[in-house]
């Protein structure tokens, strides 16, 4: 039985990588809309004094270290960043085959008490988003929670909104949102509808 | 008292032929038809493409009575027997009470004759208790109704060497014969199936092929120095026949019996860790397996006999090392024989019914049994269909016990019908 | 359905490697302040263990309630000179009760197989040890072990060398091992006396010697099998002191280890038999770190068992057929 393979965020599919889709952010847009949410999230903290970036792997991942690099660039403070992986917490585990855990890695700071920025590349059902929420009650007691997203879909399932969005994307249930980025994939890095 | 009138039945030896079974003996045997008798009627049975075999006789059947009536009676295992085309079988000694007196022989032996599907033939223990320690009243077995003249400890070794000389000395005595259940007790503590490649990945207690082999040799040098015969039950090694058949070429009185399990199936199914071939001696390699067709084939082993050894379901329907050794094997013998000795080309009909009738009747000194399908001879006879094809269905038996090793397998051939001293047993494959 | 984890050889390296994983991640559990994880709510996970086993059983109920399921606990009586209680009808009680999963450690080689094949029972089961069969989440904690402290770049076991020492013949856990450690790429060799080595272990395509001094500097890890002084008895060795001479790892033998080799025990450990007590206290030894990782291991094989849908790893073909 082959290894079951990382669960991607609802509404992407790696698959369509090949037949690459419509592109609606190539890698200067990528770029742009991240530097936009890192300015946006020292704004809102009023620099990023107490911040620290949990990326929801996969793609969340380098995109809360890109946008803590951007913050560096600009504060000249290094914000930790962390990984926090939800599998476990998922509310649609008991329907699919068992999958492969993602790595969680809580910065040695921890988040108690500090303000959490959430970090997810497409933002669909809220579904991920809630049980982000739920793993970070067993990790700790964030003093705030925000969400910062690469691409908001819409269509979503449960009361939950971002605070960060790079592009707004009205798109319909059938079509598929792919991210793709360099640290991760081969093909050239954006985001494609198809 | 009913006429029987055979037509068209092949005979061993190829020869098609109408029998005429009157009071007991085949009265006639040719192509001629036979005229009713006055008052008396006459059956007349189809047998074109069936083979007429005389009786098969078991010369190693566990009937379980007394002791064990939850696993089989004499009743339902003599019933089985017929249905599987026997004529007489024998019962082995380790019930409960042990079948060590004349008390305990002469019961089996009434039993088997209220009975009526064929003559039971009890076999008395060597030893008291089968303890190993005391010789049995061999001689009051002998002389009793039963008149017993196998005897065995089988399912435990006479693994004292002075007493099993004694044994075999003391039943010259009445023509008895000591067979063996060979199997060195010390190298085969807590043994749980065939010691090799596969025990050891199991993690299944093996039972070595030298623990039979050791023994057999043993018995052999025993018999030839006090010039006695001895009968070897179960052999399950290609070692064994090696040595069966070396002690036949000096002249030895040895000889040996071969089940149909370890002539078809192998150590590999213990893989599955179900109990259902959990056996004693256990299913041996695929070697094993091949030099025991050949000795076979060759006369080295003498007889096929089933160790029909039926357990009731709880006693296999648990653990493999908590499970009782043993597989029924009365119904399936004759198809078993078939399908690995004469659909291989090894073995004849005449040959099969030399195996299975002539010389297990002869080692048992069973004078009315085994006898050629002649004019004069007693009327029993096994009507075999060797070209019908069946599933075995474990539940489609006249045994108590579903313990069969087969369930579910495809197997040839069908006894049609069975006929003791010219009475029908068994007729269209049903008791009658 | 796949749904059973019987034996090490159930396992390809690719299932071998997600428990490995999974086992990595949820290692760090033990960090946090929470050491609960939400997986597997609402099932029930039985320990039914037929032979007193604390430290297996402790370690099988840890893991099962940190991933949130209900355990129950089934310590039956039975051995394999009384018959005691029937299997089977443990195993209908069970399935009566709606267990999703049984853990089962039994005296009787292959008694896990027929709880997952005799048609008893649907649950899940997991073999906490059989007889002198084999035990497999031993193997994959021996096997998680070894990877933190010898991984290849790859994260895979490829071309490391383990030496497995002592009572091979009776040993779950050597057989566990020597198929599990394979499968991961790592090169076994089997140490014991000939009477200790399993008939046919020729064919276990590992390999074997009678001679631990010229095994050790050659050897990554040392794993120590525990020797039953019984054996002795049954002349399986003459004498204890003999044996340790011979197969016991003492300072002396451990010096002949190269710097990074470790030593490993699955306990419990015979000290002053097949192993000393500075040599299970010194800083080569993982003993103690093993019994932590068997936490962590069980809790994937229980997630990865019995977390989603349907199992993601292992399994045994239906029941009846040979294999």
């Amino acid at each position: 039985m082959p290894a079951p393979t990382p669960e991607p965020e609802q509404g992407t599919d790696p698959e369509a990588s090949s037949s690459l889709g419509r592109v609606v952010l190539d890698v200067a847009a990528v770029n742009r809309a991240l530097t936009r949410i890192a300015h946006e999230v020292l704004e809102r903290n009023r620099g990023a004094q107490d911040v620290v970036l949990l990326g929801i792997p996969t793609r969340g991942v380098p995109l809360a270290h890109r946008v803590a690099a951007r913050i560096a660039e600009v504060e000249d403070v290094v914000v930790p960043v962390g990984a926090l992986d939800v599998t476990m917490y998922r509310d649609d585990l008991r329907m699919r085959p068992a999958r492969a855990l993602l790595p969680t890695d809580i910065p040695p700071g921890g988040i108690d008490g500090r303000t959490v920025v959430l970090v997810d590349d497409v933002l669909y059902s809220g579904r991920t988003i809630r049980a982000a929420l739920d793993a970070m009650n067993d990790v700790g007691r964030p003093a705030a929670v925000q969400l910062a997203v690469l691409v908001d879909r819409g269509h979503r399932e449960l009361p939950i909104r971002a605070d960060f969005v790079g592009k707004n994307l009205p798109t319909s249930t059938h079509e598929k949102v792919a991210v793709r980025l360099s640290e991760l994939d081969d093909e050239a890095e954006g985001v494609t509808i198809r | 008292m009913t006429d029987h009138l055979i037509v068209n039945a092949t005979l061993p030896g190829g020869e098609v032929a109408d029998l005429v079974l009157r009071d007991g003996v085949i009265a006639s045997l040719g192509a001629e038809t036979a005229a009713p008798r006055d008052g008396v009627a006459l059956e007349t049975h189809d047998a074109r493409g069936l083979i007429a075999l005389p009786g098969l006789v078991d010369l190693h059947t566990h009937l379980r009575e007394p002791g064990r009536e939850d696993a089989e009676t004499v009743e339902t295992g003599t019933a089985a027997a017929a249905r599987g085309g026997f004529t007489a079988v024998h019962a082995m000694a380790n019930t409960d009470p042990v079948a060590d007196t004349a008390g305990v022989v002469e019961q089996v032996w009434r039993l088997g004759t209220e009975a009526g599907h064929c003559d039971v033939q009890p076999v008395g223990a060597v030893t008291v208790g089968l303890g190993g320690e005391r010789l049995a009243e061999l001689g009051a077995m002998a002389d009793s109704a039963a008149r017993v003249r196998v005897f065995s400890d089988d399912g435990k070794c006479v693994a004292d060497p002075a007493l099993m000389r004694r044994a075999l000395e003391y039943v010259r005595a009445f023509d008895g014969v000591v067979a063996q259940h060979a199997q060195e007790p010390r190298l085969t503590e807590g043994a749980q199936m065939n010691e090799g490649e596969l025990s050891g990945r199991l993690g299944l207690q093996g039972w070595p092929a030298v623990a039979e082999e050791a023994i057999i040799a043993r018995d052999c040098l025993l018999a030839a120095h006090v010039g006695s015969r001895l009968h070897v039950c179960h052999v399950s090694t290609a070692g064994s026949v090696e040595i069966v058949r070396w002690a036949k070429q000096k002249g030895w009185d040895v000889t040996a019996e071969a089940c149909p399990h370890h002539l078809l199936l192998t150590d590999e199914l213990a893989a599955t860790y179900d109990p259902t071939y959990k056996v004693n001696p256990p299913l041996r390699s695929a070697e094993d397996v091949a030099a025991l067709r050949a000795g076979l084939a060759d006369g080295t082993i003498d007889v096929v006999a089933t160790d029909h050894a039926p357990h009731p379901h709880e006693d296999k329907d648990c653990e493999w090392p908590a499970a009782a050794f043993g597989m029924t094997g009365l119904e399936t013998a004759l198809s078993v024989v078939q399908a690995t000795m004469v659909d291989t080309g090894m073995l004849d009909w005449a040959g099969v019914a030399e195996r299975m009738s002539a010389a297990p009747a002869r080692i048992g000194r069973l004078g009315g049994h085994g006898r050629p399908l002649a004019v004069g001879e007693p009327a029993n006879i096994t009507l075999y269909d060797p070209s019908a094809v069946r599933t075995v269905d474990e539940t489609r038996t006249a045994s108590l016990s579903r313990n069969t090793p087969y369930r579910g397998m495809e197997l040839p051939g069908r006894v049609v019908a069975t006929f003791l001293r010219g009475r029908p047993t068994v007729l269209d494959g049903e008791l009658v | 359905m796949r749904r059973h984890l019987l034996s090490a050889a159930d396992l390809s390296r690719d299932d071998a490697e997600l428990v490995l994983a999974t086992a990595q991640e949820l290692r760090s559990l033990a960090d946090r302040p929470i050491k609960k994880l939400p997986a597997l709510r609402g099932r029930t996970v039985v320990n039914l263990f037929f032979e007193d086993s604390t430290r297996t059983r402790i370690s099988f109920e840890a893991a099962a309630k940190r991933l949130s399921a209900d355990v129950i606990n089934f310590a039956a009586k039975g051995s394999s000179v009384s018959k005691g209680e029937s299997l089977k009808d443990t195993a209908l009680t069970l399935e009566a009760m709606g267990a999703d999963a049984v853990v089962c450690r039994h005296w009787a080689s292959g008694a896990p197989h027929r709880l997952a094949t005799a048609g008893w029972s649907r649950s899940c089961v997991v073999n906490a040890g059989d007889g002198t069969h084999e035990h497999p989440t031993q193997a994959l904690l021996d096997a998680f072990t070894l990877q933190r402290h010898l991984g290849t770049s790859s994260g895979g076991l490829d071309g490391r060398r383990v030496a497995i020492v002592g009572d091979v013949l009776h040993s779950r856990v050597a057989r566990s091992n020597a198929l599990l450690l394979r499968t991961l790429g790592a090169e076994v060799t089997l140490v014991a006396p000939p009477t200790l080595l399993p008939y046919g272990v020729e064919s276990w395509g590992v390999e074997t010697s009678y001679d631990l001094d010229a095994v050790l500097p050659k050897t990554d890890a040392v794993m120590m099998l525990r020797v039953q002084r019984e054996r002795m008895n049954a002349s399986y060795f003459p004498t204890v002191r003999e044996y340790s001479r011979r197969y016991g790892l003492d300072g002396r033998r451990m010096a002949k280890l190269a710097e990074h080799a470790i030593v490993m025990h699955p306990g419990p450990m015979v000290r002053g038999m097949e192993i000393t007590a500075d040599v299970a206290d010194s800083d080569r030894s993982v003993i103690v770190e093993q019994v932590t990782n068997g936490v962590a291991v069980r809790m994937a094989v229980l997630y990865l068992l019995l977390g989603g849908s349907e199992p993601a790893i292992a399994g045994v073909p239906e029941a009846g057929g040979a294999r």
